[in-house]
């Protein structure tokens, strides 16, 4: 079982985008190299998604060169906790969470202690390009821990849940709700382990759950019904997702958002090369979706009639 | 979308072209398609010997003209003598020369020869039938009426002679051929029956080749002009064409050996059979012809062999396109493969492995305690580096202690890339744990063994260097399968659920 090969056809038939295609195809045809920057370095994308209007999670501070890394406790000082992570990394490297700021200790989710010279050395790392593409040098990212909405409750371990949506030339096509366990270290990478819930686009509603691409109906640290989950702001959601297609000129992007318990959805990230695993997440092919995108051809459509497109046609018992 | 014939007929093109200059080097210039392959080369010896007389004496003697065999090698020993080498493209005599010349000499000719395998012999125009024997009266008649007889059995100057052939070796030879024979040599007679129709023909010499022979002489042998080509008769045997075993020497016509101021001069030859490499020998052959031109092997040794390895990086280079891009490996790092399998051809592939392995182990241990101190990355890299060198030294000395000659291929790593995978390692270790290391380590390993495999493979290693078309192939591969938008083999398996059984 664990070695068998599905046929070709059989995926082909049922949609399946694969990487070759989706780097060939899809990136290499609609995302121009220029607009990059946008989505690869994630201070620009704070900064543009301000001036669109679209929340993020808050901005304490940056440190661009080695001697600022001293001024990092100050900043933080007044803080409950803390995200430092790099401008242009990728994958989730790089980032280091700590939830607890205690007379000037720190600790991470799991509790165990973050001496502030761990912190320096990976500022240091940060700056000197260790988590960036092609290890060129990188500015780090101070930001507000964000508060996750207690709707998730018992359905993350640890982490922050993070909602992805694929967007197609400004339509949201298929959503993912990404949920960390103890396997993944609380981290939200399906890689690591995280669990995948496919979300229905039209309500938001969980339809079918994933880890380490293999289906799975409970989340495996607290044995709750993955497919009961239902993500709140949905139409939000769908909107901000919208709304980063007009931000960053990008055709194909994926959107990370994250629900905070006082701020509403805010925008954490885009991806110019978002994964595959979303299908699995989702069990389905996205091409059909994409085919109905490209259908449409030069439509002159507004984010919210993207949105109502979108939510009458990619939805679950939508037929394509 | 614009469209991709101009990309698909580049593709064609660098792919035929490559074929086309590869097979063309094989077939036009002999470069063997299989390394290791032999052939067959002659050492043909003749001596010379003679009286001197006390005058002095000039020797000429004809030097082998055969379309059969390619010179590869020719000298003459002859101490004391003046020597040249007439090169009259049908007679190429060698010319000993002396003032005075006393007692017995002895003159060497030494040639190495191999063979074509083109057997043909192609005349240049069509000779003419210069003067026609005159045959003393005795003859005159029996001579004409056994031309008549045969000549009616004939149809063509190729079966004249063939007719005439069998009627010479004929077990009840008629009476007018018995006569003629009597008085002239098969060959000579053979010659002046076919000139007197008018059919161009001459006496040549023949060495039969054979492994070890000493003393072997000359055999006369008659070839005779048809349609552009000479065909070799055997009148004394009565047998027509040539034995592969068989070298013309002497195709003028002329006397093999001409001694002036000298007497019982004599020649006879020795020949020993020797196999030598194919490869090297089209070499000397393109190096004898002066069409090397376009050859890696006009370079210096040294940049020869620095080519040989870096023309082997596309194979890698190709096994890693293909392995990610058809099959959907993951490498750390794109090429970090090709250079490992690069330091593997150096130290051959189980050192190399033991090495690199006991290397990293190493450096991820000093590694773990220069974390703890803090230092910027671009000084701890560099700290790495040093230590890694430090770390190949001691190898190096060790295996040398423990006389394990094969430890001391180790210093063939390139040192930055193995500090850089050591650095990678190490943050991989602290964020994701020791298992994440172990994949992605040895995946990549996996990949450089596989790219070592196909890179030390005998014949890939003659290939690349010596058919230099082969890597327009590759280019053209490589170009196809970028433009691959088909499913990866491991995603296949990826996304086995989603195919629905």
């Amino acid at each position: 079982m664990k070695f068998s090969f599905a046929k070709p056809s059989a995926l082909r038939s049922k949609g399946v985008l694969c990487m070759n295609k989706r780097n060939i195809d899809y990136i290499g045809r609609c995302n121009p190299r220029k607009f990059y920057k946008r989505v690869d370095d994630k201070l620009t994308t704070k900064q543009l998604a301000l001036a669109n209007n679209i929340a993020v999670p808050s901005l304490i501070g940056v440190v661009r060169e080695q001697h600022e890394i001293e001024s990092i406790p100050a900043m933080v000082a007044s803080e409950d906790g803390f995200v430092i992570k790099p401008s242009k990394g990728s994958g989730g490297k790089g980032i280091l969470v700590i939830t607890k700021v205690e007379a000037g200790r720190y600790y991470k989710p799991n509790g165990q202690e973050v001496t502030p010279s761990d912190v320096y050395r990976h500022v240091s790392n940060v700056l000197s390009g260790l988590f960036s593409l092609g290890g060129n040098p990188d500015v780090a990212i101070v930001e507000g821990l964000i508060q996750f909405d207690p709707v998730f409750d018992g359905y993350s371990y640890e982490g922050v849940p993070d909602i992805r949506l694929i967007v197609y030339k400004g339509f949201p096509v298929m959503g993912m709700l990404r949920l960390s366990t103890a396997a993944s270290d609380g981290k939200a990478n399906l890689h690591q382990g995280a669990v995948g819930v496919g979300v229905d686009i039209g309500t938001g509603k969980g339809l079918h759950a994933v880890q380490f691409d293999e289906p799975i109906n409970f989340h495996p640290d607290t044995n709750k019904k993955l497919t009961d989950i239902e993500v709140p702001h949905w139409d939000f959601l769908l909107h901000t997702a919208s709304k980063a297609y007009e931000m960053s000129e990008m055709g194909y992007l994926g959107t990370d958002m994250v629900l905070d318990r006082v701020q509403g959805p805010l925008l954490l990230e885009l991806n110019a090369r978002p994964g595959l695993a979303i299908q699995i997440a989702n069990n389905r092919g996205i091409l059909p979706y994409l085919d109905n995108v490209d259908k449409l051809g030069n439509h002159n459509m507004t984010v919210d009639e993207r949105v109502e497109y979108a939510k009458k046609h990619f939805c679950h018992s939508a037929q394509l | 979308m614009h469209s991709k014939k101009p990309f698909y007929i580049l593709v064609a093109l660098l792919f035929i072209s490559g074929i086309a200059t590869s097979v063309f080097r094989g077939i036009e210039h002999n470069v063997p398609f299989l390394p290791g392959k032999q052939v067959q080369s002659w050492g043909v010896e003749a001596k010379v010997r003679f009286q001197g007389t006390g005058e002095p004496a000039e020797v000429s003697f004809s030097l082998p003209n055969d379309p059969a065999f390619e010179i590869l090698v020719e000298n003459a020993s002859s101490p004391g003598f003046g020597l040249s080498i007439t090169d009259e493209p049908q007679n190429r005599r060698a010319i000993w020369s002396i003032r005075s010349a006393n007692g017995q000499q002895d003159l060497y000719y030494k040639v190495t020869l191999i063979p074509t395998g083109s057997t043909t012999i192609k005349a240049q125009g069509i000779p003419e039938v210069t003067d026609t024997y005159i045959w003393p009266a005795t003859e005159k008649l029996a001579a004409e009426q056994a031309i008549e007889e045969v000549w009616a059995k004939s149809a063509t100057n190729l079966s004249f002679a063939n007719q005439l052939n069998k009627a010479f070796n004929a077990s009840e030879r008629s009476q007018n051929i018995e006569l003629l024979l009597s008085s002239n040599s098969p060959s000579k007679l053979f010659v002046r029956m076919l000139n007197s129709k008018g059919i161009p023909a001459q006496e040549v010499s023949a060495l039969y080749l054979e492994d070890q022979r000493r003393r072997q002489q000359l055999t006369n042998f008659v070839e005779v002009y048809n349609d552009g080509e000479w065909h070799l008769f055997n009148p004394n045997d009565g047998t027509q064409g040539r034995p592969d075993n068989l070298l013309l020497w002497d195709r003028s016509g002329k006397s093999t050996l001409d001694v002036i101021g000298g007497i019982n001069s004599q020649v006879n030859f020795s020949m020993l059979q020797d196999t030598r490499s194919a490869l090297a020998t089209s070499l000397d052959v393109m190096n004898n012809q002066g069409t090397l031109d376009f050859s890696l092997y006009q370079l210096p040794l040294e940049e020869q062999s620095l080519f040989k390895g870096i023309l082997l990086i596309p194979i890698g280079v190709l096994m890693v396109v293909f392995l990610r891009v058809i099959v959907g490996l993951k490498t750390s790092g794109t090429f970090m493969p090709v250079l490992i399998a690069l330091a593997f051809i150096q130290t051959t592939l189980l050192t190399g492995l033991v090495g690199f392995i006991l290397i990293v182990a190493c450096g991820l241990m000093i590694r773990s305690y220069l974390s703890q101190l803090n230092l910027l990355l671009i000084s701890r890299i560099s700290a790495v580096i040093i230590v890694v060198i430090g770390i190949i030294g001691l190898f190096t000395l060790l295996s040398y202690k423990f006389g394990l000659s094969e430890g001391l291929t180790i210093t063939f790593f390139p040192m930055i890339i193995l500090a850089w995978t050591i650095e990678r390692m190490s943050i991989l270790w602290e964020e994701e744990g020791p298992k994440e290391v172990v994949l992605q380590g040895g995946g990549s390993l996996f990949v450089a063994t596989l790219a070592y495999l196909a890179m030390s493979a005998p014949w890939i290693q003659h290939w690349v260097f010596n058919f230099l078309g082969i890597h327009l192939v590759i280019l053209a591969i490589v170009l196809l399968m970028g433009q691959y938008t088909g499913y990866r083999l491991l995603e296949l398996r990826r996304f086995k659920p989603l195919a629905g059984e």
